[in-house]
This record gives structure tokens, C-alpha cells and sequence, in this order.
């Protein structure tokens, strides 16, 4: 192999694709109906897009921010890929949404203030510590595999198409976070503890997830989305299985047992755009650059 | 003859069972953890800007690269582990700055352009240095650099890319690209090392084909490579003296600051602090986690016995 020779190799542009790794230069959903099935709401289908994949955009970018801060080189691989992975899922909903809304994935992602974001609260907390984030991605995607589980099935061709690209990597994601309870549930005094305290920290947060909205009331009712109370009796099963081998269950108290934070009260938080300030910091981080430079094209 | 000189003489490959002299064996190591360092390390002049990528194309474009560097680290220590040497220690030896990474990686990222920039100059900066280690005389570090050259290329174009639509947006945008290009010129071309005449040794590892082409052969590789997409992107490059030299067939430039090159690998670099505080910060922050994996591990294989 000559010098050349190896430069040469590196121009040649037809096995791009292998190098492109999540980056979703190709349109997982070509060919997919995009018409809103007659009898549902396009609004609401909207709506319900924005919940869901503002979920995977807030809580990707909660992972973005471990980068470079992992454990361990392996976990900051991790880490990453469940990331990428969410944030393509927030892509590919957030255009859903906006073929509805009439507007693009970036406008929604970087043009909408606080109050419009529909993710649930639990998406927007920042983590403390490696436990904190391991026990908030294991609650937050296991409920989401239940869903997307469902999902699979829906009306909405486009959201069936969705789910099933998204079963396959929440799957891993669950499996990922699980691994971590079990192993920090188990490993020493001091990580049993973290990990205990991390649990009990965000359970409470989990009454949110299982509250049915009137849009998704309405959409279950049609066949388009999950009515997340029906979630409950899985997401209970995953959870004892998981904290049992981790030594650490029963949790002090019942899964999702409702607190809620001053000012709010049952019905009324993030799928209604209550959010904590949490939300707001990871708002003016995130939209920093586009809103910056007016007219700016990337 | 011994079996190691007729490999290198016969172009052959060392491979992990060889024999090879102690020499060897630590320049190798000490090469390749370097290289792995500077992936680490490199990760967060970037990193930095994922949160803020202003499209979520950009995003996730960004988002995978600074994994495809973590990627490369990881397969570049288990390259040294190869060895004889130990990730971990290998840790401690970089956050206790006995071990070094690319000078590149202690200039700060001041505006999303600097994405672009870095992909386009120091990339392409890298890929001139790296694609000769394809043909590293050990096995498995050549092997490694075959699959991160790629990915390193491809990081190269997405860079101009981005740099490519910036120039074709606002003022502003031009602006901001120039800008970012002013700075990152000269500590791009610093990243070949000092001169042939001051790079000592250089004449070792040119003979244990360690390494195939000199800091000043390699240098004049890239300026000759990057001039023309200088051009055709639209921007200037910070140096009065260049220009093409048509006897020579090579574009000539002006001398980089080498002054500046030994105050930031000596540590004295706008970000050397900061890079080696946060990847001290991540190790002491991981060490519990480290800890109840292995005692995890231990109990599972007490349980298997």
C-alpha cells in the first residue's frame, strides 16, 4: 500500500453510509402513509407526537450532558448511543408533529418556549449522580418500551412505524439501566445506598407517567395511542423484578404514589406545560445558537 | 538477524507474542496511549457544543462523532493492553499530565463554527498524521488506525459541510467562520510537532517503521491539501507568506509559533488546566461505580464456584 494510495482510499465516498453511524442521513419512514387516519384529530395527534418526543429530546438531552463525565469508557459509549438513539426518536415524532403543524423538527425543537413543551417533568430533572441517572433512565424507559410496545399497533401508520424502530433500541436502553441498578443495588454498602436513595427519589415522579390526558384519552379511544394507566401492571412487574435482584425492593412506599410539587395538583404538570425551572435551563442551553443568529442557515 | 529486524526489515508485521526489544515495546505504548489520550481529551472541546447544536440534524451528527472518539479510544488502549500495559494506569498516568495528548485540544471552542473547523482542519490535520500509522510495524495498532482513519474522514467532511452551509448563510455566519478559521490555522499546523531539526526522535521510529514520514514532510502535506478547499470554501488563511511555489510544486508557508507549541504541551495552553480537571473530575466521580461493578462481579463469581 503506498501513501497515495491510502489518501486515495479515503475519498471514496460509496460506503458512506457504514461511517454514518445514527446520524440518520436516510429516512427510516420513506414509504410510510403519512395521511391522519379519518376520525382522529389531527390535532390531537399533534399533541400526543409532542408528548412523546419531547420526552426522548429533554431526557436526551440530560444524557448529552454526561458526556465526557462517565465512569467508565464503556458507559460513556453507552451512554451516548441511548442519547442518539432518543434524540432520533424526538426526530422522527417532532416531524410528525409537524406535518400536522405545519412547520419542521428544528422549529419545534428550538422555537417553542417553556410552557409549550409537553414532555413529563420527571424528563427534565437533572441528575445528582451516576445512580440518579440510572434510576431515572430505568423508570423513564421502561415506561416508554411499554408504550412503544403498544404502540407498534397503532392506527397512525406513521407512530406504528415509529414504535417498532424504537422497541428494538428501548429494549437495549432497559436492559442497559437494569444491568446498573442490579450491579450498584448489589455491589458495595456505599452503592446500595446511592442507589436506594436514588429509587426513592424519583418514584413520586412516576405518578405522572401513568396519568391519562384527555388527548390520549381520546386517542386511545381511536386506536392511535396508549392509555398510560394500562401501562401500570407492566411497568410494576419490570420494576419488582429488577429491584428485587438488586436487592432492593420493596421501595419504601407504592409505585407511584402521587406527590406533586407545590402549586400543582393531579392533572396539571408537564403534558399540560407545568414544568419545573429545570426545563428552562435546558431551554436557553439548547436554543442558544439557533436563537442567536437570525436567518442563520446549518 | 533477529526474528524482530527481519520483520521490520521484510515490511512484516510485530505482532502481541513476538519478541520485540524493551525499546520498542515502550515507545509503542507510550505512542499509542498518547493517541488514545488525545481522543479522550478531544472529546470535550466539542462535546461541549452538543447541548447547544443549533439544528437536530447537527445534533445528532455531533452527538455521534464525539462517540466515534470514544470508540477510538477504547480500541486504541486495548491496542497498548496489548502490550503489557493497563487502562487504568494508563489513566492515572494522564491526569497526573506523566503521559501526553495532542496540543490541539488546549485552544478553547468559542462559537458553533469552531465544530466545523475542528472537523475540517484538525481532522484533516489528523488524517495526514494517522494514515501513515495504517502501516504501522505493530499489528494491532495498524489495524486500530485502518478503521479510525475512516471514521476520522468522515468526521473531516461532515465538517465542511457544516462549513460549507454556514458560507452560504448569513453574514454573520461568514463572519463567524473566518473567525473561528483565524484562530485554529496555526495550532492546526503545529499539531506535526516540531521541525525535523528539533524532533528528536524522530530517527528512532522512522527505523522501527514506527512511524513512516517526518513532521516537516507530513506539515507540507496538509497545507498542500488544505489550501485549494480553502479556497472553495471562501475563506482566508491567517499567513501573508503563503503562496504556491510553482518550482518546488508545493505551496511554501509561513513558520509556525513553535515557541507556542512547547509552552502548550509543557502545559502552559489556554485549556491544558481545565481538559485534565474534567477528566480527573469524571475518574474520581466513577470510582464508586467502578467499585460496586467489581464487587458485583466478585460476588456473581463467588456464587459460580
Amino acid at each position: 500500500m503506498s501513501f497515495d494510495d491510502a489518501y486515495q482510499a479515503l475519498t471514496d465516498h460509496d460506503d458512506d453510509a457504514r461511517w454514518a453511524y445514527g446520524t440518520g442521513f436516510t429516512d427510516p419512514l420513506a414509504g410510510v402513509p403519512s395521511e391522519v387516519p379519518p376520525e382522529v384529530d389531527a390535532a390531537d395527534l399533534a399533541s400526543y407526537c409532542l408528548m412523546l418526543g419531547d420526552d426522548a429530546l429533554i431526557l436526551s438531552h440530560r444524557l448529552q450532558e454526561w458526556v465526557t463525565r462517565a465512569p467508565e469508557l464503556e458507559d460513556e459509549l453507552a451512554l451516548a448511543n441511548i442519547a442518539l438513539d432518543l434524540l432520533g426518536q424526538a426526530r422522527l415524532l417532532l416531524t410528525r408533529a409537524g406535518q400536522v403543524l405545519e412547520c419542521s423538527e428544528d422549529d419545534l425543537a428550538f422555537r417553542r418556549d417553556t410552557t409549550d413543551f409537553r414532555n413529563v417533568c420527571l424528563a427534565e430533572r437533572a441528575d445528582g449522580d451516576f445512580a440518579a441517572l440510572i434510576a431515572r433512565l430505568f423508570v423513564l424507559v421502561s415506561w416508554r418500551l411499554a408504550a412503544f410496545d403498544r404502540l407498534t399497533g397503532s392506527r397512525d401508520a406513521m407512530l406504528a412505524a415509529i414504535a417498532a424502530k424504537g422497541v428494538k433500541e428501548l429494549t437495549y436502553h432497559r436492559d442497559y439501566a437494569a444491568q446498573w441498578v442490579v450491579r450498584l443495588g448489589d455491589g458495595t454498602a456505599l452503592s446500595h445506598d446511592r442507589m436506594a436513595t436514588a429509587i426513592s427519589a424519583v418514584m413520586p415522579a412516576t405518578a405522572e407517567l401513568f396519568e391519562t390526558h384527555p388527548v390520549e384519552e381520546r386517542l386511545a379511544a381511536t386506536g392511535v395511542a396508549v392509555d398510560p394507566a394500562s401501562l401500570r401492571h407492566e411497568f410494576n412487574a419490570v420494576l419488582s423484578e429488577v429491584l428485587t435482584a438488586a436487592r432492593l425492593w420493596p421501595v419504601p412506599f407504592a409505585a407511584g404514589t402521587a406527590t406533586y410539587p407545590p402549586g400543582r395538583h393531579r392533572g396539571s404538570g408537564g403534558r399540560d406545560g407545568l414544568h419545573t425551572a429545570g426545563l428552562t435551563g435546558v431551554l436557553v442551553e439548547m436554543q442558544s445558537v439557533a436563537r442567536a443568529v437570525p436567518g442563520g442557515v446549518w | 538477524m533477529s526474528a524482530f529486524d527481519e520483520a521490520i526489515a521484510r515490511d512484516q508485521r510485530v505482532e502481541p507474542a513476538d519478541d520485540m526489544p524493551e525499546g520498542y515495546r515502550k515507545t509503542m505504548i507510550r505512542q499509542i496511549a498518547q493517541h488514545a489520550h488525545s481522543e479522550i481529551i478531544g472529546m470535550q472541546p466539542e462535546g461541549e457544543w452538543i447541548t447547544r447544536a443549533p439544528t437536530l440534524r447537527r445534533k445528532a451528527i455531533l452527538l455521534a462523532k464525539v462517540q466515534d472518539e470514544a470508540g477510538h479510544g477504547l480500541y486504541l488502549y486495548s491496542a497498548a493492553e496489548t502490550l503489557g500495559a493497563d487502562r487504568g494506569d494508563l489513566t492515572r498516568r494522564l491526569i497526573e499530565g506523566r503521559q501526553k495528548y495532542s496540543s490541539i485540544f488546549n485552544y478553547p471552542t468559542l462559537s458553533f463554527a469552531d465544530v466545523g473547523v475542528i472537523g475540517w482542519l484538525v481532522d484533516g490535520a489528523a488524517i495526514c498524521n494517522q494514515v501513515p500509522l495504517c502501516r504501522s510495524s505493530y499489528g494491532p495498532y495498524a489495524r486500530a488506525m485502518i478503521r479510525i482513519c475512516k471514521e476520522e474522514s468522515f468526521h473531516q467532511r461532515q465538517g465542511y459541510e457544516l462549513l460549507l452551509t454556514m458560507m452560504r448563510g448569513t453574514d454573520a455566519q461568514r463572519a463567524m467562520v473566518q473567525e473561528s478559521v483565524d484562530r485554529w490555522w496555526w495550532p492546526s499546523l503545529m499539531m506535526f510537532g516540531p521541525p525535523d531539526a528539533d524532533s528528536p526522535n524522530t530517527a528512532q521510529s522512522m527505523a522501527w517503521k514506527i512511524k513512516r514520514h517526518t513532521n516537516d514532510e507530513l506539515r507540507q502535506r496538509f497545507v498542500d491539501m488544505t489550501v485549494p478547499q480553502a479556497e472553495a470554501l471562501g475563506v482566508t488563511l491567517p499567513d501573508p507568506e503563503l503562496r504556491f511555489d510553482a518550482e518546488r510544486g508545493h505551496y511554501h508557508f509561513g513558520q509556525p509559533d513553535f515557541e507556542e507549541l512547547r509552552r502548550v504541551i509543557s502545559g502552559g495552553g489556554p485549556m491544558n488546566e481545565q481538559r485534565i480537571a474534567r477528566r480527573r473530575q469524571a475518574d474520581e466521580d466513577g470510582a464508586w461505580v467502578r467499585e460496586a461493578a467489581a464487587a458485583h462481579a466478585a460476588k456473581l463469581a463467588e456464587v459460580a464456584r
